[in-house]
């Protein structure tokens, strides 16, 4: 993988940020400690100096300037001594065990305001230098840093006592160079880590990629790849599956309904073409010529209403259907519907009867509720046709549980098996023994459209005997 | 008394119409042409929205036909541009959208009847027939006559030859209707629509028991018929 693709993946640029941002507090970290070190390693020189003064200041009360000159050499031939130095007023160096030091520092009493260069005695070249020289070029060479308390005595001579700055600065530097290395080994193991945990991301999201792949492909069965780890991955697959089941479900629910608008719209159509190719193989001027073509045309207004009812269906199934809703008072509305089929339900011998009483508004369609009561109680009527005693469809209304409910019961010989009532509302199912019966299957999937459009159901429930519809509107303001 | 069907085409129609067609499918169109034409009316036709607004604000047309999707100039700002210049020529719309707010957006932009594609021409000329002559009656008459049968519109009562029929409300509603457009054909939607404010399409003959309810009892015990029923088309009042 070359570097640009590297970095187009997120688990590269989370990681190359992250590791930014430990650098950069590291650094921090690093500045911080080394001179909180520096610091109280100063802290502690300047106390160890004080302490040798007083030791010092009290040689001199005690035994005058020979006993501090004695104590300073002494003191300055130990090993890993401190920096002692007297000299007179001139700045001429006269005991101690320093060679050379930076010009100036002689001058002023107190602590020396910044670290000096010196050279201690005996430590380089031989050669004898003019302390107060300021060429110091050569000098630098071999010289240390350090901090020192200069004092004057009372005979104006200059006494100064100092340490090295050396162990300080090997501190810091050994802790500078710790901290890098720490620092390098945090970013090779960043990058460890990176490699193995981001490839074990990378192919993991490969995996479901390459997945996702195939069921793009067609393979709709397909799912994406669940390691049971129970991890953010595993809960984007799952719920990538379950999508994929849904969309399996719509597929199939698609693919029937095909099915049943191949089957239901070919077969009229094929009986269309059989009556026109028919009339046209007979004799025009007769009357089967005539029939012929008025078949066709009754047949071709039954294909367009099956036609109008799928597209209804589908557009307010799909939601975005723009019929405006207002109130309805769904008494008028079955007073209207019943009043429509009462004659025609008289004449195929079914008693209609309505049940209304009161006012029962609910926000709709007076329309789609017109349309939706028309069809289930065409069906009723239908249905009851062949009912044992004396056939007859009741309409009733009622307020339940926060919903108006318009019941159209018939005592018909219903629909018995539970599974045959779920199905009864699917679009172009019909059940076997409405085969016979004319009808395009819709009419009930319609009318359970038209419910969902409502935000309410439609329900099948079976009496004895008979079976019951059962609109269910929500109740204005309930 | 029964009374055989007339077919459509065989009853004679008083007036010519000269109708504009605003249609842009051309195979349509010219269908539309040639069946008008045969039921003895003149009819031109316009193929996109800014030529049928120059015919029809130029031309002296009884009735309009306007598809609602036209190229160049939609229908409905045809109807309401011709509505704003005081054109008041009835016009049909005819949509392939049947949703019904599609129709009461179609009626607002001035149209005065809406028929979905697809259509049977006879539900269109029985529709366009309506709309060139309105009515028999004005809306201000409270009897109509026609022949022996009389409604009160005031009183609601009907009597032929002198003699009173009960009705049923909505049986009165509907030979109000009939009477209002004698002589004229009247569809099974229309009536649907008109009498029972419904639009959708009953999936059964509701329509035609209810006439043949109504017809047993303004017919029955007289001689002639009044009420005829126009093969593959509807009915129509007419006294013989």
């Amino acid at each position: 993988m070359a570097l640009p693709a590297i970095m187009k993946t997120t688990a590269a640029r989370l990681s190359a940020m992250y590791l930014l941002l430990f650098a950069a507090c590291a650094v921090l970290l690093v500045f911080y400690m080394t001179s909180l070190s520096v610091r109280m390693l100063t802290a502690q020189t300047q106390q160890t100096i004080n302490e040798e003064v007083q030791g010092l200041g009290r040689a001199y009360q005690r035994g005058g300037l020979p006993l501090l000159v004695r104590t300073v050499e002494r003191r300055a031939r130990q090993p890993g001594a401190n920096l002692y130095l007297i000299a007179d007023a001139n700045g001429r160096i006269l005991s101690g065990n320093v060679e050379s030091l930076e010009f100036g520092v002689l001058e002023t009493d107190g602590w020396t305001e910044r670290p000096f260069a010196y050279q201690r005695f005996g430590e380089t070249n031989r050669e004898r230098r003019q302390i107060a020289s300021p060429e110091q070029d050569d000098v630098a060479r071999s010289t240390h840093d350090a901090i020192a308390l200069v004092l004057r005595l009372p005979n104006r001579m200059i006494l100064l006592v100092g340490r090295d700055l050396g162990e300080p600065e090997r501190f810091r530097v050994v802790v500078r160079r710790a901290l890098m290395v720490a620092l390098g080994m945090m970013g090779l193991g960043g990058l460890l880590i990176w490699y193995f945990v981001g490839r074990y991301a990378l192919k993991r999201i490969d995996n479901v990629s390459e997945a996702s792949r195939r069921i793009m492909g067609g393979d709709l069965s397909g799912r994406l790849p669940v390691t049971g780890a129970g991890d953010e991955f595993d809960r984007l697959s799952e719920n990538l599956n379950t999508m994929l089941a849904k969309i399996g479900n719509l597929n199939e629910g698609l693919k029937q309904v095909s099915d049943n608008i191949a089957h239901d719209l070919k077969t009229p159509l094929t009986r269309l073409r059989n009556r026109a190719e028919a009339a046209l193989a007979g004799k025009p001027e007769t009357v089967e010529y005539r029939e012929a073509l008025e078949g066709t045309i009754a047949e071709s207004d039954q294909l367009i209403r099956t036609f109008n009812a799928i597209l209804m269906i589908s557009r307010l199934e799909a939601g975005y259907s723009a019929e405006s809703v207002s109130k309805v008072d769904l008494a008028d509305a079955v007073r209207d519907v019943v009043e429509l089929y009462e004659p025609a339900a008289e004449e195929v011998g079914v008693g209609l009867e309505a049940k209304v009483a009161g006012e029962f508004v609910v926000e709709g369609n007076r329309e789609l509720i017109g349309q939706a009561l028309s069809n289930i109680v065409d069906n009723a009527i239908k249905y009851s046709a062949g009912a044992t005693e004396k056939p007859v469809v009741r309409v009733a209304l009622e307020k339940k549980a926060g919903e108006v409910r318009l019941t159209v019961t018939d005592n018909g010989q219903g629909i018995p098996d539970d599974a045959d009532r779920q199905r009864a509302t699917e679009r172009f199912v019909r059940l076997e023994h409405s085969r016979t019966q004319p009808g395009s299957g819709l009419g009930l999937s319609l009318a359970k459209a038209v419910m969902t459009f409502h935000g309410g159901r439609l329900d099948l429930l079976p009496v004895d005997p008979g079976l019951s519809v059962i609109m269910s509107f929500p109740e204005r303001g309930a | 008394m029964k009374n055989a069907p007339v077919a459509h085409e065989e009853i004679a129609y008083s007036d010519r119409m000269k109708i504009l067609v605003i249609e842009d499918d051309r195979e349509a169109a010219d269908y539309l042409q040639k069946a008008l034409t045969e039921a003895g009316h003149t009819a031109h036709v316009a193929g996109d929205g800014e030529t049928g607004f120059a015919l029809a604000d130029s031309g002296d047309y009884d009735v309009m036909i306007v598809d609602r999707m036209l190229p160049r100039r939609d229908g409905l700002s045809v109807i309401a541009g011709l509505r704003s210049r005081g054109n008041t020529t009835p016009v049909l719309i005819l949509s392939a959208l049947g949703e019904v707010d599609d129709r009461v957006t179609g009626l607002r932009a001035g149209g005065d009847d809406y028929l979905t594609k697809p259509y049977a021409f006879s539900e269109l000329l029985a529709r366009v027939e309506v709309l060139n002559r309105r009515a028999s009656f004005k809306e201000a008459d409270t009897v109509y006559r026609i022949g022996d049968l009389e409604l009160d519109r005031l009183s609601h009562t009907v009597r032929r030859g002198g003699r009173e029929i009960s009705l049923q409300p909505r049986e009165f509603k509907l030979l109000e209707y009939l009477m209002r457009h004698a002589g004229q054909v009247v569809t099974r939607t229309m009536l649907l629509e008109n009498v029972w404010d419904y639009h959708f399409d009953p999936q059964t003959n509701v329509i035609d028991v209810h006439v043949s309810r109504l017809r047993g009892k303004i017919e029955k015990g007289f001689d002639s018929p009044i009420l005829h029923t126009v093969r593959g088309a509807g009915y129509m009042l007419k006294a013989t």
